[in-house]
């Protein structure tokens, strides 16, 4: 299984998400990484370019709902069908609205790695 | 220290064997045959290499400064907070800057959408450093400017600023981030190529040198770099790596050491092991003395000194059971006075999650005042010289950051290890094995690992995002460039690109540009065209 990683909008704080990369590598899964301060459209496509199969944005500057929706919209667009995740900052009242907008799951700070790769994991099941 | 005595006498004891994050095995029991650096029994505070404070007298003349790091979406409300933070007692300012203002761009750009004011103040124009300062009188209250990417646009403006209401800016004192380096190995506000970051942070160096002797331009962070994965050896030796590069880029110049040294200062974590932070400090303030003393040739000792913020460590933070974190910071702030800073701002309860609000901000306020008022901490000079433990230590502390700084040299040095990605590689690798021994159990910590409760799964209070003041700032934005000489806007912005193709110093036409209120977008736009922007190498 292939995930993309990818740090959406100015902030720069990647400890996180390279934490999770290391994680996700020892599971076994592929992992491709976006880098800093990637719109939400190059993201999309470096998901299709990489032909992965999940999308995981880490957000710790407090804009995850703006972000989110734009996510959203994107895959919309281009009609696709792949599962994305919200990761990083987020507070307990948000994590019930992002998934209204349309992520899979958002996992706030604090969320242990198993966790992560057990909700991918589960995906791979269902896929 | 004697390993061989070390493990006979922790089996004799028939105690575990203990070692500290850095790697270093810490004894049971420590006596006078430990300590190496035999001078410690004649060094005073205030001499030579300074291993106990760089001051004779340090805290009873006067305390450490308190610099709570503060910044809201406007520059209206940045000021509101600026004056109650000084009416209760606050002696210096820390400014927070959002992150389009730290990345380079306006509020109206595209790519600041949701961003304008959420984590610090907008600022677009000199108007914005105007309003947030307004009452302030400078002269009295020292302000830091934590921004890097855009620092010199910021500092150009603070100049722009003081010089419009009258100040004598050779007299303006005053500290800004702008730690490039470090940026691109940890939090990534970075915006051109390496090498032309680090000659923008020269540029600053030498203006200030000229023009601003008691302005502290550059405070080296080795904060981030611990909270990107780094352990306390290596925090102290990047920070010293990183500002030996600034250093050789200044002499390179043609200025004297001795006309800038003493106004470097440093940014440090604190968390973890109390005895082992406190040994980083002594055994790291006096290999900086030495490395400018002995490499460098400064004849002057406060050329020497290692002067630094220290107190928050936002990585010890939790968010489970916040209330924790107000008793960690408690014990950070005590080691950060037993460590002998300058400046000191902690991280408040809530800040694992949130921007702190006015009543965590207060709490951190009255815990160092607590400690100021009520502990006795600021009574006698160093109280932990001579502790076996902590002078050995310290010792310790001297000669591994010697070594790690070595390794630097062996990557090509800090610039190299930068550009190409290793030593964000070899962090980021410490910061996965740190984060699994937190969540394996191995590494112990109060309400993760252990001592956990089911936890209320309630909303905590939470820094409501200003929608509003994101419009005001774009509405505001708008009318200044429409009021604004646009003619001599151009013409100063074409100053900054011929200066920049010139490869000259870029302080001078940037606030010539502030003046006329050129934004910090259209600055940076400027300099992108001439520096490109740096390209991130994937690693992690």
């Amino acid at each position: 299984m292939k995930v993309l990683l990818s740090k959406p909008g100015l902030d720069g704080h990647d400890v996180g998400v390279k934490v999770l990369a290391h994680g996700l590598i020892k599971a076994g899964f592929e992992v491709v990484y976006t880098g800093l301060r990637k719109s939400i459209e190059t993201i999309v496509d470096m998901a299709i370019e990489n032909e992965v199969d999940a999308i995981g944005l880490s957000i710790l500057s407090g804009t995850h709902l703006v972000l989110a929706q734009q996510m959203n919209e994107e895959i919309k667009k281009r009609n696709l069908v792949i599962p994305w995740f919200v990761g990083g900052n987020i507070p307990t009242l948000d994590v019930p609205k992002l998934e209204a907008i349309g992520a899979n799951k958002a996992f706030p700070t604090g969320s242990k790695i198993q966790a992560v790769i057990a909700c991918f994991k589960e995906l791979k099941v269902k896929a | 220290m004697n390993d061989v005595k070390t493990k006979k006498t922790a089996e004799d004891l028939m105690v575990k064997r203990v070692f500290l994050e850095s790697g270093i095995e810490v004894d049971p029991i420590y006596t006078s045959e430990d300590v190496e650096y035999l001078g410690i029994d004649r060094e005073m505070p205030g001499e030579y290499p300074f291993t106990r404070g760089i001051h004779p007298a340090m805290y009873r003349k006067r305390p450490f400064t308190i610099r709570q790091y503060a910044g809201f979406a406007s520059p209206e409300e940045t000021n509101e907070r600026f004056h109650f933070l000084i009416r209760n007692g606050q002696s210096g300012l820390n400014v927070a800057f959002d992150l389009p203002t730290q990345c380079g761009l306006d509020s109206d750009d595209p790519r600041a959408l949701g961003e304008v004011g959420r984590v610090g103040m907008a600022v677009d124009t000199l108007d914005d450093f105007e309003i947030a300062f307004k009452g302030i009188d400078l002269d009295k209250i020292t302000v830091s400017l934590t921004i890097n990417g855009s620092a010199i646009i910021a500092i150009a403006m603070y100049i722009a600023m003081a010089e419009k209401a009258g100040y004598d800016i050779s007299k303006l004192r005053g500290t800004a981030q702008n730690d490039i380096l470090k940026e691109f190995i940890g939090r990534g506000t970075w915006i051109f190529p390496v090498d032309k970051s680090v000659k923008l942070v020269v540029d600053t160096i030498e203006y200030c040198a000229k023009h601003l002797p008691k302005y502290s331009p550059v405070s080296v962070c080795g904060y981030h770099i611990r909270e990107s994965g780094a352990n306390p050896i290596q925090e102290m030796a990047y920070a010293f790596c990183i500002a030996k590069a600034y250093t050789d880029g200044a002499l390179s110049r043609g200025i004297d050491i001795d006309d800038f040294a003493s106004r470097l200062s440093y940014n440090f974590d604190i968390y973890g092991n109390l005895f082992e932070q406190i040994a980083k400090f002594r055994g790291g303030r006096r290999l900086w003395a030495k490395i400018i003393k002995e490499e460098y040739g400064a004849r002057n000792d406060k050329s020497c000194w290692l002067r630094m913020i220290a107190g928050g460590g936002g990585g010890g933070l939790t968010k489970e059971q916040p209330e924790n974190n107000i008793i960690r910071s408690a014990y950070y702030a005590l080691i950060s006075a037993l460590s002998g800073t300058q400046t000191m701002a902690l991280c408040s309860y809530d800040e694992a999650y949130t921007i702190p609000t006015e009543k965590s901000a207060e709490i951190s306020l009255r815990t160092m005042q607590i400690m100021i008022h009520e502990m006795g901490i600021c009574d006698t000079v160093d109280p932990l010289g001579g502790s076996y433990y902590v002078e050995a230590l310290t010792d310790r502390f001297e000669e591994e950051i010697k070594k790690e700084m070595k390794t630097v040299d062996r990557w090509g040095g800090i610039v190299n290890a930068v550009v190409t990605g290793k030593i964000q590689e070899s962090v980021s690798k410490q910061a996965y094995e740190r984060e699994m021994g937190i969540q394996t159990g191995k590494v112990p910590k109060v309400g993760v690992n252990m001592f956990t409760r089911k936890e209320d799964p309630k909303p905590v209070d939470f820094h409501p995002y200003n929608q509003e003041a994101a419009g005001n700032q774009v509405e505001k934005l708008k009318r200044i460039k429409s009021t604004r000489n646009n003619n001599k806007v151009q013409e100063y912005l074409a100053a900054i690109k011929e200066d920049a193709e010139a490869d000259r110093n870029l302080m001078p036409p940037i606030i010539a540009a502030v003046k006329e209120y050129a934004t910090v977008g259209e600055i940076v736009q400027v300099m992108k065209d001439v520096y490109g922007e740096f390209e991130e190498p994937i690693f992690f």
